[in-house]
């Protein structure tokens, strides 16, 4: 990992005045060959996120939102279409360079935390700084600050199975938040948790964005989307919608 | 990452993982163990029977005469022969042996054997005094009476006590002790201690005849024991003109021939032992395999936070690795615990040979870090989303 692979991703196809946004997906098609059917997943998806934003991308199960997820996290190539992360073409990257967006340009939030139970938080937070090849004094520094900014500092040696729903998914943002990512891409984040746990992470995450942070939301419940200041609505692999939260509520309850 | 952070999962991995990191390695410290414990028996009792053999003479041809022809070769003769033949033969000493009854005291042994021997007989023999004196050339001159024995013969008459100087009768007539041997072997009947040696001029006579009944000649080569044999074998024919009137036995071609069995004995064994050491192997690689699948989704977890499928196979790779020799290890400890206890339960004196462990070790080490690898290689090659699905 190491600095090596900057060099490679500074020589890949880059034009900044061009791509100024920190996300920008350029008619994004992803199709699987299921059998003799075709599933289109994703049928040209084209949009834009700057620096800072806070946006959700909401759409049913099925609605491809997964899939343009697992493109914008690098956990996935677009079949067809262009996706430029810091205005660096990631659609076409090999997998040891998507590993490496992977560990710096994106902190994951998952809906069941996955964090790893057999080790205690600080072995958890500390994984994405070992796989950058830190080294032990300053991983388990960063690792402890990082817990310490989701309110578990004082806690890091216990394991995740000790914890409550709600702060196992702080020690998953602290995983995300420790390698100072460019993008916070959030599964489902409140997908497991009850509505007052639910709160807090939404508030949280927030909080995290209005210290200048990127998040990106992907959730199929519209009351969670509508706290984000700018929706994407995703239906049968296209966007159907991309506006303000209070755009998007006039529109829902006009339906 | 680097590779001692990569260490450092692994045991943490391993020691997270108990139950499971402890019957992968009972395997390994089975299978090593086994073999250990085979090789360095086998290796024991390879080297036990192997000195017994040679304690009887492994560079000694012995000819016996079966008593049949008119004509008899007399010590003089053979003398003469082995004077002409020095490239072939260094020494030689007549070896009549007759069974008789012994007494002393009133104990009595029936069908005891006693050898009418040479002075020369302890060096071709390389039997060792522990008590008194071998025969010497004047005994034989002189005719005395006189007589060495095994510690098994000093036992049975004289309950282990010094023997030198008392009195043993051989038939009739009464011989002087001069010299107890050293054990040979485990002092008991038929042994190599179960021996009397007398100077042949005596115990020529007492068998009934003039000339000694046998002789051991000691090869000058024992590389040529086959080319001595047959220049021995070309005198007597010559002598005799039939082939009928004596015996030739080459310790050192028995020898031989034990040799080749032994050795087809242990390639044998190192076969079954590679075996259970390959099926050692599978075993790791099977929980491999089933730990790659149980865990799918950390390495999802993994992948996700930016693991490239060069640290994932590394991880798996060390994992399998540290088990292994870590199995291996407690084997090697194990089989020679095993080695030394059945050892000592048989009676050798047996310990694991360091063939046997470097074998026995790199096998596992190397078997472990190898099926390691095929699942290793899996697990890295998964797709980070369909591994994060898994539950």
């Amino acid at each position: 990992m190491k600095w090596s692979n900057r060099k490679k991703i500074g020589k890949a196809d880059r034009d900044m005045s061009e791509h100024s946004h920190l996300i920008e997906l350029q008619d994004i098609y992803k199709i699987y060959q299921m059998g003799d059917v075709q599933v289109r997943a994703n049928d040209g998806i084209s949009f834009a996120i700057d620096p800072g934003e806070m946006v959700a991308i909401v759409g049913k199960s099925g609605s491809g939102k997964s899939t343009i997820m697992n493109i914008i996290g690098a956990l996935d190539v677009p079949t067809e279409g262009k996706y430029f992360l810091n205005g660096i073409d990631v659609g076409s990257m090999t997998d040891n360079e998507l590993a490496a967006i992977r560990n710096r340009q994106i902190g994951f939030v998952f809906q069941q935390y996955n964090l790893l139970p057999k080790m205690n938080l600080v072995k958890n937070v500390e994984l994405p700084l070992l796989y950058a090849g830190i080294g032990d004094f300053e991983r388990r520094e960063r690792a402890i600050a990082s817990l310490t900014k989701v309110g578990l500092g004082d806690v890091w040696k216990k394991y995740p199975n000790q914890l409550s729903g709600g702060q196992q998914q702080r020690v998953s943002i602290a995983r995300a938040l420790v390698g100072n990512p460019s993008l916070i891409l959030a599964d489902e984040p409140t997908g497991a948790l009850d509505s007052r746990t639910s709160r807090d992470v939404l508030d949280f995450l927030k909080e995290l964005n209005s210290e200048g942070n990127t998040i990106v939301i992907i959730t199929h419940d519209n009351s969670i989307a509508v706290e984000a200041k700018r929706i994407i609505r995703i239906h049968d692999g296209k966007v159907i919608f991309d506006g303000s939260s209070d755009d998007y509520k006039g529109q829902v309850t006009e339906q | 990452m680097k590779t001692s952070q990569a260490f450092l999962m692994a045991f943490s991995s391993l020691i997270s993982n108990k139950m499971r990191a402890f019957l992968t390695m009972l395997g390994m410290i089975i299978g090593v163990g086994a073999v250990i414990a085979m090789i360095s028996l086998m290796d024991g009792m390879i080297g036990y029977t192997m000195g017994s053999f040679s304690d009887l003479g492994a560079d000694t041809i012995s000819v016996n005469f079966t008593g049949k022809g008119s004509k008899m070769l007399t010590d003089d003769q053979m003398y003469g022969f082995l004077e002409e033949h020095p490239e072939d033969f260094s020494d030689l000493s007549p070896s009549s042996t007759i069974y008789m009854t012994v007494r002393q005291g009133d104990k009595t042994m029936k069908d005891q054997g006693v050898s009418g021997v040479s002075e020369s007989y302890a060096a071709i023999q390389s039997l060792t005094i522990d008590k008194g004196r071998f025969l010497a050339y004047a005994d034989m001159l002189s005719r005395s009476k006189v007589c060495v024995i095994g510690t098994y013969v000093c036992n049975e008459f004289f309950n282990g006590a010094d023997p030198v100087g008392k009195k043993l009768k051989f038939g009739a007539e009464e011989y002087t002790v001069i010299g107890l041997l050293k054990e040979k072997g485990d002092s008991t009947r038929y042994s190599a201690d179960d021996c009397i040696y007398a100077p042949y001029t005596v115990v020529g006579r007492a068998s009934g005849s003039a000339e000694p009944s046998g002789y051991t000649l000691k090869m000058a080569n024992t590389e040529q024991s086959t080319e001595a044999q047959q220049v021995l074998e070309d005198f007597l024919y010559g002598f005799f003109h039939d082939s009928d009137c004596y015996r030739v036995a080459n310790m050192a071609q028995m020898l031989d021939i034990m040799d080749d069995m032994v050795g087809v004995m242990k390639n044998i064994l190192v076969g079954i032992a590679g075996i259970s050491l390959l099926v050692a192997g599978i075993g790791i690689m099977n929980i491999m395999l089933v730990s790659v699948s149980e865990r799918t989704r950390e390495i999802g977890i993994r992948k996700s936070l930016g693991a490239r499928q060069k640290d994932i196979k590394k991880q798996f790779v060390i994992e399998a690795g540290v088990l292994s020799t870590i199995g291996g290890g407690v084997g090697i400890i194990i089989g020679g615990v095993a080695t030394t206890a059945l050892g000592n339960a048989i009676g050798m004196s047996c310990s694991p040979t360091p063939s046997a462990v470097a074998i026995a070790f790199g096998v596992s080490a190397g078997i472990g870090v190898l099926f390691g690898y095929m699942p290793a290689k899996r697990a890295a090659a998964l797709n980070p989303i369909d591994a994060l699905r898994s539950e």
